[in-house]
């Protein structure tokens, strides 16, 4: 079982709200060195069998049509097992 | 012969009956479409009521709802020239299904947020709203916490010189939208999204005001013309 992460994040130049929430709060809890914080997502994909490149293909195509939306996000896939 | 609006039910879907409800005050026949069937049962267009489909947050709002096998027929439809109304969640699931430009994320604030909105009519070119003048204000309720309309500035300004805004809060920006706009329309002005919901102001008794009955006289007019 190969695994594969997709990481997607909100596009630089989209205001990402939630990431200035949390850094008002690590603010308020003394983590003075922490300037910007911006929040994505994680995902951790499971691929049958032997990780080939027509099934990594699989996977970014997978990305870009449903985990990420390319109007507002960009995304990165690595390979993190590939059996 | 009426003319038949579908209204389409995902799992979530909130506003529904209310929307089916204000097609027959506009004098319409309010059809309902399920989100796991394919058929339009003869429609002659279609709303994309508000709710929270799918889980509402799971992934991105509207995100999944895209894929259900009911949008493939929209899509087509639309693609074709079906008027399409996208409200609130419905308006998410239009951007996703990239039938309209832009995208809708978190509220600036982070906060649901929940009132009676002022907004000016910016387009009556569209199918959605020729019974309104142009630069009317209305008052329309909102209610939502993803409502934030961002597009890239290109995007923007090509909205803005094709006439694609329809909709621009007024009296203050309720979630930080981009240049304050609260609905859009693609190229054709056949598909219409809005974060407000017209569906809840059709009546003096429960509704901030009457105003939303006016996109829905909109469409039944053109489709009787057409």
């Amino acid at each position: 079982m190969a695994r594969v992460v997709v990481d997607v994040m909100l596009k630089p130049e989209i205001l990402d709200p939630q990431g200035q929430a949390v850094v008002a709060a690590l603010a308020r809890l003394g983590f003075d060195s922490i300037t910007a914080v911006r929040q994505g997502k994680r995902f951790e994909v499971e691929v049958d069998g032997e990780l080939t490149d027509a099934r990594l293909d699989e996977v970014r195509q997978a990305a870009g049509t449903l985990l990420a939306n390319p109007v507002i996000e960009d995304f990165d896939v690595r390979v993190e097992s590939a059996v | 012969m009426s003319t038949r609006i579908g209204v389409v039910t995902f799992p979530g879907s909130l506003d529904d009956r209310d929307a089916a409800r204000a097609v027959k005050l506009a004098g319409g026949e309010p059809v309902s479409l399920w989100h796991g069937d394919s058929g339009l049962k003869d429609v002659d267009a279609v709303v994309l009521p508000g709710g929270f489909s799918y889980g509402g947050y799971y992934l991105r709002a509207g995100a999944i709802a895209r894929f259900a096998p009911i949008m493939e027929s929209i899509i087509a439809g639309a693609r074709a020239g079906m008027p399409v109304l996208g409200i609130c969640n419905g308006f998410q699931v239009l951007c996703e299904s990239h039938l309209l430009p832009g995208a809708l994320t978190r509220n600036a604030h982070l906060h649901f947020r929940n009132r009676a909105q002022s907004m000016i009519v910016e387009s009556t070119e569209t199918a959605w709203t020729s019974d309104f003048a142009a630069g009317q204000k209305i008052v329309i309720p909102i209610k939502n916490i993803d409502g934030r309309f961002v597009a890239d500035d290109r995007t923007l300004d090509d909205i803005e010189s094709h006439g694609q805004v329809v909709f621009r809060y007024t009296n203050g920006n309720p979630n930080g939208s981009m240049r304050d706009i609260a609905g859009v329309s693609n190229a054709a002005g056949n598909v219409v999204g809005m974060m407000p919901h017209p569906e809840h102001a059709v009546e003096e008794l429960t509704g901030a005001s009457v105003d939303g009955l006016g996109l829905f006289t909109s469409v039944l007019r053109k489709l009787v013309a057409a």
